[in-house]
């Protein structure tokens, strides 16, 4: 019973921590921009990528096999920062204040850009590094083994969620950003450069898209079409945690991750849609999510 | 003004006649034949299955269109027609393909479609193509409920369904004394998973009643992410895990079931495992049973055909070739041999699609991976030889197929006019297995 009970809970905190990762940086763009970002996917595909490209040069190199986490971080850092200003400089800034539909379109043409990028620079072979996957080893835990790498995710998560929170609210410049999620207007009336804050809430945002991608990499086949379901589970998450919300995120994540373990332990047949009930039910008794606080309406 | 006016009308009416001329002469042009081909050209199905059947289909319709294909395949194309194939992306589901089918039938007249890995779109597309009366061949899919179900006129398949590969491995199993007391699936969930599970889970409960299931999974199709399955398999502590699970679903579970030893708690069978071989290589595991849903690749027989197929692919892109090249080489094959006998009977011209409806209807043609027989769904589904195996490594460090048993296409496939479902609990009635 207790090993039981000890599976479900590490399947479900490494599945939840792997979908924190994805999500994460999604709503922080919400949170900051107020764009609902579909092309968080395609920068997530990017980064698996990038870690599909640089992985295999790194052991061809020779290099100590322990700093191939830091060549796979420097990766998504190297995606992010190509990306950022190609997309928010030039694209999604020209249609903030734009009605939210419009925007979710921009992005969403976005996305399919990046789908033909990948094709275009990657073409349709299938990518395999699971080496970084063997690094850490692995520990037995009841009668199953895990792997260091994936239970190293559950600390990954944690790191990328705490580092966010305390920056937002224990440091000078996270505080300028609250300050512009709560009024941007009167952000830059006393002096700050909206613009800047923007740019640097898109890259923080795509760089945790692509770090998502770029430790997926040793888990999964990396080929064209590993970003929709991403999408898809990111949105699940964000609607159950509250557009916007760093807590949120780890909740939704929590609340997916254990309920899909528990169902594919102990009733395999509801794991198929175990997350959209999830999804649907917070949208009915409480739509705006569960770290949704109500807001005044602006007239 | 009026003088230019006049010429502009008989200007223009000259250019209408000789457009109208152009046009019908494009329409009633017999020379070539127009393939409409559709498969996984992009998403997680298109790497590991849609992209080296379309290489195969592709490279064998220009070895036809040169007449270089060996007898009785060397006739110029489809009996000296030139083949001209419209390839479709399969990615985006059945609603979509349903789409596609009728923008190639209806916009790009095509003489045939040939077509479909995913039993989800075989599923959908065959009552449109008797509603349009396009001729349809299904190169690929599994699912047995095609022509169990229904019956069409103008829908063929040319490979065997997916009942033959999961009767053949519980077979495999048992000839060889594998504990089967206890079994565990994870297969996809839709069509061709739960008609492979089931097909499996009960041919096993036939041949080993004691046998018991200890758990069943079925994760939406192309997941990636298996970490909590593959937990609960070997938690559920079965002897035998089956799984029909293909392309990028496929590779993800190999990567991550390995390192946490499943392959070595359990004894895995892949109905299907063989056509992520070529792009995982030695990462696949070692002593996994697997099939090829045919006698394909590693397990084809040694056929101076086979021999002809294998080199000319190997030549040209380096890798030999898994099941997906075959089973649409194979479709082609039984295309040109449907066309080309229809032709006898009219005299040479250009067969209609009824007339090639007719001629394959109970078809039987030599292929690389063995004789193909249109046995099934009165005369429109194939059955053919199989083979399953094991993998091991070879002298040299690399992952191969060893210990192969092959069956009988009369072994392993249901008469015609039984379910095989019902075939499977009946005790497997009329099956000749011996050569």
């Amino acid at each position: 019973m207790f090993d039981e009970i000890l599976t479900i809970f590490l399947d479900g905190a490494i599945y939840a921590s792997w979908l924190f990762i994805v999500a994460v940086g999604l709503t922080f763009v919400f949170g900051v921009l107020k764009i609902l970002n579909i092309a968080h996917g395609g920068i997530y595909a990017l980064g698996a990528y990038s870690a599909a490209t640089i992985v295999p040069i790194f052991y061809t190199l020779g290099l100590p096999e322990e700093f191939v986490i830091i060549a796979m971080l420097f990766s998504a850092l190297a995606v992010a920062i190509v990306i950022t200003p190609i997309m928010e400089r030039g694209l999604l800034r020209r249609f903030y204040g734009q009605d939210e539909v419009l925007i979710v379109l921009v992005t969403y043409a976005i996305y399919l850009v990046l789908e033909d990028v990948q094709k275009l620079i990657w073409g349709m072979k299938s990518f395999y590094v699971s080496e970084p996957r063997e690094i850490l080893g692995g520990v037995e835990m009841g009668s199953l083994y895990y792997v260091g790498y994936d239970l190293a995710l559950i600390g990954l998560a944690i790191f990328c969620g705490l580092t966010l929170w305390l920056t937002l609210n224990k440091t000078r410049s996270g505080k300028i950003v609250l300050a512009v999620i709560h009024n941007p207007e009167i952000s830059g009336c006393m002096g700050v450069n909206i613009n800047k804050v923007y740019l640097a809430a898109f890259f923080v945002g795509a760089f945790l898209a692509a770090l998502a991608g770029s430790f997926t990499a040793p888990l999964i086949s990396v080929q064209v079409g590993i970003s929709v379901a991403v999408v898809i589970e990111s949105f699940a998450v964000v609607i159950i945690g509250g557009l916007g919300s760093i807590p949120g995120a780890v909740i939704g994540a929590l609340i997916i991750g254990m309920a899909r373990a528990a169902c594919v332990h102990k009733f395999p047949e509801a794991e198929i849609f175990i997350m959209y009930f999830c999804m649907a039910g917070m949208l009915i008794f409480r739509p705006k999510g569960l770290f949704q606080g109500a807001q005044a309406r602006k007239i | 003004m009026k003088i230019f006016r006049q010429f502009l009308i008989v200007v223009s009416s000259i250019l209408i006649s000789l457009f109208s001329v152009f046009g019908t002469a494009s329409a009633d042009d017999h020379k070539g034949f127009k393939l409409g081909v559709v498969t996984f050209l992009s998403g997680p199905g298109a790497e590991p299955f849609g992209v080296p059947a379309w290489n195969g289909g592709k490279l064998f319709i220009d070895l036809l269109n040169a007449g270089k294909a060996p007898a009785p395949y060397n006739k110029v194309g489809f009996g000296g027609m030139k083949i001209t194939a419209i390839p479709i992306d399969e990615n985006g589901g059945a609603t979509k393909q349903v789409q596609e089918f009728r923008n190639l039938v209806q916009r790009d007249n095509v003489d045939a479609v040939l077509g479909y890995v995913s039993s989800g779109d075989c599923m959908a597309i065959p009552s449109v193509a008797d509603e349009l009366q396009a001729l349809t061949v299904l190169y690929d899919c599994g699912t047995p409920r095609v022509f169990e179900d229904a019956s069409y006129k103008y829908v063929f398949r040319t490979a065997a369904h997916a009942a033959m590969d999961n009767i053949a491995i519980a077979k495999y199993l048992i000839s060889k004394g594998y504990d089967v007391s206890s079994i565990a699936g994870i297969n996809q969930n839709y069509s061709w998973g739960k008609d492979s599970w089931k097909d499996f889970s009960v041919s096993i409960k036939k041949l080993s009643p004691n046998s018991t299931v200890e758990n069943e999974l079925f994760p939406k199709l192309f997941s990636g992410q298996f970490g909590t399955e593959i937990s609960a398999l070997i938690n559920s502590k079965a002897k035998v895990v089956h799984s029909s699970l293909w392309g990028g679903d496929l590779q993800s579970f190999i990567l991550q079931a390995k390192p946490r030893g499943l392959f070595k708690r359990t004894q895995v069978v892949f109905s299907a495992g063989d056509h992520v071989m070529p792009g995982l290589g030695n990462k696949y595991p070692e002593g996994v049973i697997v099939g090829a849903r045919g006698q394909y690749g590693m397990m084809a027989p040694d056929t101076a055909l086979n021999r002809w197929f294998y080199k000319v692919y190997m030549d040209k892109y380096g890798v030999f070739p898994a099941q997906p090249p075959y089973r649409m080489v194979q479709g082609l094959m039984g295309l040109k041999m449907a066309i080309e006998k229809a032709m006898e009977n009219n005299g040479g011209k250009k067969p209609n699609k009824d007339q090639i409806a007719t001629a394959f209807n109970g078809l039987e043609w030599e292929a690389p991976g063995g004789l193909v027989q249109m046995k099934l769904g009165n005369g429109h589904q194939a059955i053919q030889p199989h083979a399953i195996g094991k993998t091991a490594k070879d002298k040299d460090g690399n992952i191969t197929i060893t210990d192969i048993v092959r069956y009988n296409a009369t072994c392993v496939n249901p008469p015609n006019g039984i379910k095989a479902t019902d075939w499977i609990e009946a005790g497997f009635p009329g099956a000749v297995c011996n050569k």
